[in-house]
């Protein structure tokens, strides 16, 4: 027989070495934000001589100019707004379309749903090319209408799916109470289904907030004019013009970095729900 | 009052079926149709030239390099990625302390921009003033140096490298919740039998975990295929063509030669493709279920 030393060397060994194993990619994880923090500190003189990942004295100038002359506030601003008012137009849009969905009897129901559900498995390859045909035409391209309306087209599918799901899981008796108290079913839709779908509206809410925060391509063939892009793309039209002003970069980095990773911290568990589930139907 | 009632049905899906008929049905179909015109994008004539564009294609030596450029970094995704994320995941799952810390640190590279992580690794990788460089000088490995996203030998593979960064994240916790759902039973009938871990892991664990393995293959498939913001960032797909995608491509056919046509046509090869490749799989993961 094996003593109780040999198991209890033998586990900490093995504990030690998946702990060494999972700290290292952890470590590989947030290095590359930690320099991108330490690089945004640094100035133009010192950053391409000091090699620490503590700057020698913290330079917060960078920020400043960033924001005031890089024009980083009025691109952050749009952010947030683009964000903010995509969001909105998907909760209320597809809520309403999946309780029709998971609720109501009428002609076409299926076969909406089914359209709906395998525009989510088939992204149209070089369908931006369409977009940006359409939006010209509509006199929508270069407007911040036109971004925002496409954005809600984005995020519908998985939303109209993830707010099904819990719809057709909610029990019914608290609608039929509604119903004999004489609501109407955009009624019921507003005072009793929305209310009562927080928690997973907070995982629409997130995932989608993430997706319009972070998206690229549409912005940069959508808008023209500096005034009205988001932060992605105004990062790459100043990385264009400012190659070598690596500081200033990075602080434009971190700002638009920054709210996502605060974001996340807060509702990890959302995001953390709506990556396992969407990735059921994708 | 029937009338009242069904016309209410269709007031609540009537905006979401609006904004999907304008921006995916109509693109859609008009990507279809666009595939078969020659077309600058501007003049308000458009030349039919059939199947021209898609002849064109087949010539293309460029957009084939393309294509097998992202198989390439699909296939490294598919496999040094997707490894990674289930050894996590099979470490996370388990007593084990500061789980919490580890998963919510690996999923920190998936919410971040592409753009955001493309600039931040360019600048780490820079082949001047990168800090990766720098290290490799210290620690004495000054000859294994080089101008990683220039280097036409080591672009590809560097890109392939970071796209891998920010997404192992996403195939951990998709494992993490496969692994979670195996009855800890199961574990524990193997134990009392007498299993060590590796015949556990490899008679317990694997069978269970097959469907779960299959659908992110496939997800990692479709998604990395369709990789370009990260690498539009990181090279533009340079030095040369040596790290263009497909996507980058059909970009390039629209905003660089204002070839709307022969964009969408290299648009509908690319979307027949990728049916084909989830096509195969879907077969292949029908007959490992059964």
């Amino acid at each position: 027989m094996k003593s109780t030393i040999y198991y209890k060397t033998k586990k900490i060994t093995v504990n030690l070495i998946i702990h060494l194993f999972l700290l290292t990619v952890a470590v590989t994880c947030i290095f590359p934000l930690l320099w991108m923090i330490s690089s945004s500190l640094k100035t133009q003189e010192t950053i391409f001589k000091d090699m620490s990942l503590i700057p020698q004295s913290l330079n917060f100038a960078n920020y400043y100019h960033a924001w005031v002359e890089g024009g980083f506030g009025r691109y952050f601003l749009n952010s947030i707004f683009y964000t903010v008012a995509v969001v909105i137009g998907i909760v209320i849009i597809s809520s309403m379309a999946a309780y029709a969905f998971s609720r109501l009897r009428f002609a076409g129901r299926n076969v909406l749903f089914i359209i709906f559900m395998a525009a989510m498995m088939i992204p149209i390859q070089g369908s931006f090319v369409a977009l940006y045909v359409l939006l010209n035409k509509l006199n929508l391209r270069n407007t911040a209408l036109g971004y925002i309306l496409c954005m809600i087209n984005v995020g519908l599918s998985t939303s109209i799916f993830l707010l099904k799901t819990f719809f057709d899981k909610m029990p019914k008796e608290l609608e039929d109470a509604a119903r004999i108290d004489g609501c109407t079913k955009l009624g019921i839709w507003w005072h009793v289904a929305l209310p009562l779908a927080k928690p997973v509206l907070a995982v629409v809410v997130v995932l989608n907030a993430l997706n319009v925060w972070n998206e690229f391509i549409l912005a940069l063939l959508i808008f023209d004019s500096r005034p009205l892009m988001p932060l992605q793309v105004a990062l790459m039209t100043f990385q264009g013009e400012f190659v070598t002003r690596y500081p200033l970069l990075m602080a434009g980095l971190t700002i638009a970095a920054l709210p996502i990773i605060i974001l996340y911290l807060l509702m990890q568990k959302y995001i953390v729900k709506g990556v396992t589930q969407g990735a059921v139907v994708g | 009052m029937r009338f009242k009632a069904a016309l209410e049905n269709y007031i609540l899906v009537f905006p979401a079926v609006l904004i999907f008929s304008i921006f995916y049905i109509i693109p859609f179909f008009s990507v279809l149709q666009l595939g078969f015109y020659e077309w600058d994008g501007i003049l308000p004539t458009k030349i039919f030239v059939g199947l021209n564009n898609f002849k064109e294609i087949f010539t293309d030596r460029v957009w084939w390099q393309a294509l097998w450029q992202s198989g390439y970094i699909t296939l490294i995704a598919l496999t040094f990625q997707n490894a990674l994320a289930f050894l996590l995941a099979w470490a996370c799952d388990r007593e084990i302390r500061m789980k919490n810390f580890y998963r919510v640190l690996f999923f920190i590279p998936p919410v971040l921009s592409e753009v955001v992580v493309g600039l931040v690794w360019q600048w780490i990788l820079n082949g001047n003033y990168g800090i990766l460089n720098h290290w490799l000088t210290h620690f004495g490995f000054a000859n294994l140096t080089r101008n990683w996203l220039a280097d036409p030998n080591t672009a590809l593979t560097t890109v392939a490298i970071v796209h891998c960064w920010k997404g192992f994240g996403w195939g951990f916790l998709l494992f993490l919740a496969g692994l979670q759902t195996i009855p800890r039973e199961l574990y524990e009938a193997a134990r009392v039998d007498g299993a060590n871990a590796w015949s556990t892991f490899k008679n317990v664990t694997i069978p269970l975990m097959i469907p779960v393995v299959i659908m992110v293959a496939i997800l990692t498939i479709l998604g990395t295929m369709q990789v370009f913001v990260l690498i539009y960032t990181m090279t533009g797909g340079g030095p040369g063509y040596h790290t263009e995608v497909p996507v980058l491509r059909i970009l390039a056919s629209m905003r660089g030669s204002s070839r709307f046509g022969y964009a969408c046509a290299q648009g509908i090869t690319f979307g027949v493709i990728l049916c084909m490749v989830s096509f195969v799989q879907l077969m292949i993961s029908r007959k490992a279920r059964n």
